[in-house]
């Protein structure tokens, strides 16, 4: 707060092109279908990990568009069920290097993240989730409240407002990364690796041969594939419809926004269940506050006001000084939410369509991790060990990974 | 915020009702009989269409009743809402034996 240093005058000038622009070929050896951080992150590893080049990536709209450019930027692993730390959690350790990795700068900052508690539920839940934590190697302490006004002052941990901070769980590790540069980051890479992305290309439709996909249908022509790789998000029920593939996914609008530039004041990541916000500062210095969903099915990228009321109201109790800031802009993005909160990651009935879905609310965190899961897992036609968890068929078998505690938002 | 037309108390606003999802279906009329496979299907799995959309309200702040509604996903417009239940079903149930 005494730095001299403007907000934002550190950050890398605006870049470059970083892709080219190819024509699409006829065909293909894999097909990914979405641009956005999980598309680009599999095609990223499947050229690095694996040497497979001969890749698409068609994005109905502008690369990173989609989620990508919608979501608050938060990367935590405090999951509570084994299956998802283990794959929250190797995502986190590749953002740790992606930087080098990539050879771009991501922005990448570990400023922490305070989970608050406000019931005794609250902090019963907690406390057995940071212990969960630990067992899996993942950095997780229990706080009271004042520990958490030590890490984060400008919380309001005082007993006289409606939901009291009762302590919070604290990941050091977590952080936010500039998720513009984190796409542009995979692109460059997948691009330069030989991969072709292709823009403004939207997949309207399937070439169905028996039990095999030859081909996607676009609005650039036909084009043929030996694997077909889906990672688009909300629309993915809309593409497996067309395979009449069901999926137990629903579509809802996520809002976010964020406030005009103010000097630093928010120095890591706060997140209530209870209250319902949750808040950061970006780079710049914007304050970046997301909520729960809608919660009505919808793809129109937009969400009703009575959502940003509510996630206002928590962020004034919780932070007083936030009183005064205005709202700048607020968006929504649209999030595939499935019953148990966790991700649909692997095969479909067509034994060369895999899908990556579901991510919800959490998807950017993933985005490495499950770049790095789902390209071994298309490499070798099998599941990779950290995303067979989440197969389609939990929902026949019960073995369900039920993350609605630490997903973070309503679902 | 839109409104929504509730059958019995008239245009409101869209933060008085909760939302029920997908509309019109069928609790198993056997349900003994179905598999592992078929209760997945109608525990977990729903119609996500972009477009329009049948689908449950409940006017919660309201008259706390559940009325039936036709809503684009796209433009979160509604086509139409109707008192839950003036829908023929879509599948008569099945005469139970004796």
């Amino acid at each position: 707060m005494t730095s001299t240093v403007p907000p934002g005058a550190a950050l890398p000038e605006h870049p470059d092109f970083l892709w080219r622009t190819p024509e699409p070929k006829k065909t293909y050896d894999v097909v990914i279908v979405g641009g956005g951080g999980h598309g680009l992150a599999t095609a990223h590893y499947l050229a690095q990990k694996h040497g497979i080049t001969n890749v698409a990536v068609l994005e109905r709209g502008w690369l990173a568009g989609g989620n990508m450019a919608r979501n608050t930027t938060l990367i935590r692993s405090n999951y509570l069920w084994d299956e998802s730390a283990a794959i929250y959690e190797h995502s986190l350790k590749l953002w740790e290097g992606l930087e080098d990795d990539l050879g771009y700068p991501i922005l990448f900052s570990q400023r922490g993240v305070l989970n608050l508690a406000h019931t005794e539920q609250d902090v019963r839940d907690s406390v057995r989730r940071v212990e969960a934590n630990r067992l899996n190697g993942i950095d997780a302490e229990w706080l009271g409240p004042d520990e958490v006004a030590k890490i984060c002052p400008i919380v309001n941990v005082s007993d006289d407002i409606r939901y009291p901070v009762q302590g919070a769980t604290y990941q050091p590790r977590a952080g936010i990364a500039k998720h513009d540069y984190v796409a542009w980051g995979f692109a460059r890479r997948a691009d330069a690796a030989g991969i072709d992305i292709i823009q403004n290309c939207q997949v309207t439709d399937f070439v169905v041969d028996g039990d095999r996909v030859t081909g996607v249908r676009t609005t650039r022509g036909d084009i043929g594939c030996g694997t077909v790789a889906l990672c688009a998000a909300g629309h993915t029920s809309v593409l497996l419809d067309r395979l009449g593939v069901r999926t137990p996914l629903q579509s809802h609008p996520l809002q976010a926004l964020v406030s005009e530039l103010l000097e630093p004041v928010h120095p890591t990541i706060v997140m209530s269940n209870a209250v319902h916000v949750y808040v950061s500062q970006a780079h710049k210095g914007e304050l970046v506050m997301g909520a729960g969903v809608d919660g009505y099915n919808g793809y129109g990228r937009r969400g009703a006001f009575g959502v940003i009321e509510r996630q206002m109201a928590a962020a004034v109790e919780l932070f007083p000084v936030f009183a005064r800031a205005h709202l700048l802009r607020s968006w929504a993005g649209i999030v595939d939410v499935t019953p148990d909160a966790s991700p649909i990651v692997g095969h479909t009935p067509y034994e060369n369509v895999l899908v990556n879905a579901g991510w919800g609310t959490g998807g950017f965190k993933a985005t490495p991790g499950i770049g790095w899961a789902f390209a071994d897992t298309v490499a070798h036609g099998r599941p990779h060990p950290l995303v067979a968890p989440f197969a389609l068929e939990r929902f026949v078998t019960g073995a369900l990974v039920d993350e609605h505690g630490a997903a973070g938002v309503a679902h | 915020m839109q409104l929504i037309t509730c059958p019995w108390c008239g245009p409101r606003e869209e933060n008085e009702f909760r939302y029920g999802g997908q509309a019109g279906l069928e609790y198993p009329a056997d349900p003994a009989a179905l598999d592992d496979e078929q209760w997945a299907r109608f525990v977990f799995f729903r119609d996500n269409p972009e477009g329009a959309f049948a689908e449950r309200w409940c006017h919660d702040a309201g008259c706390r009743r559940w009325l039936r509604a036709v809503r684009d996903t796209r433009t979160y417009v509604f086509a139409e809402t109707r008192p839950y239940g003036s829908f023929p079903r879509r599948s008569a149930r099945p005469e139970r034996s004796a």
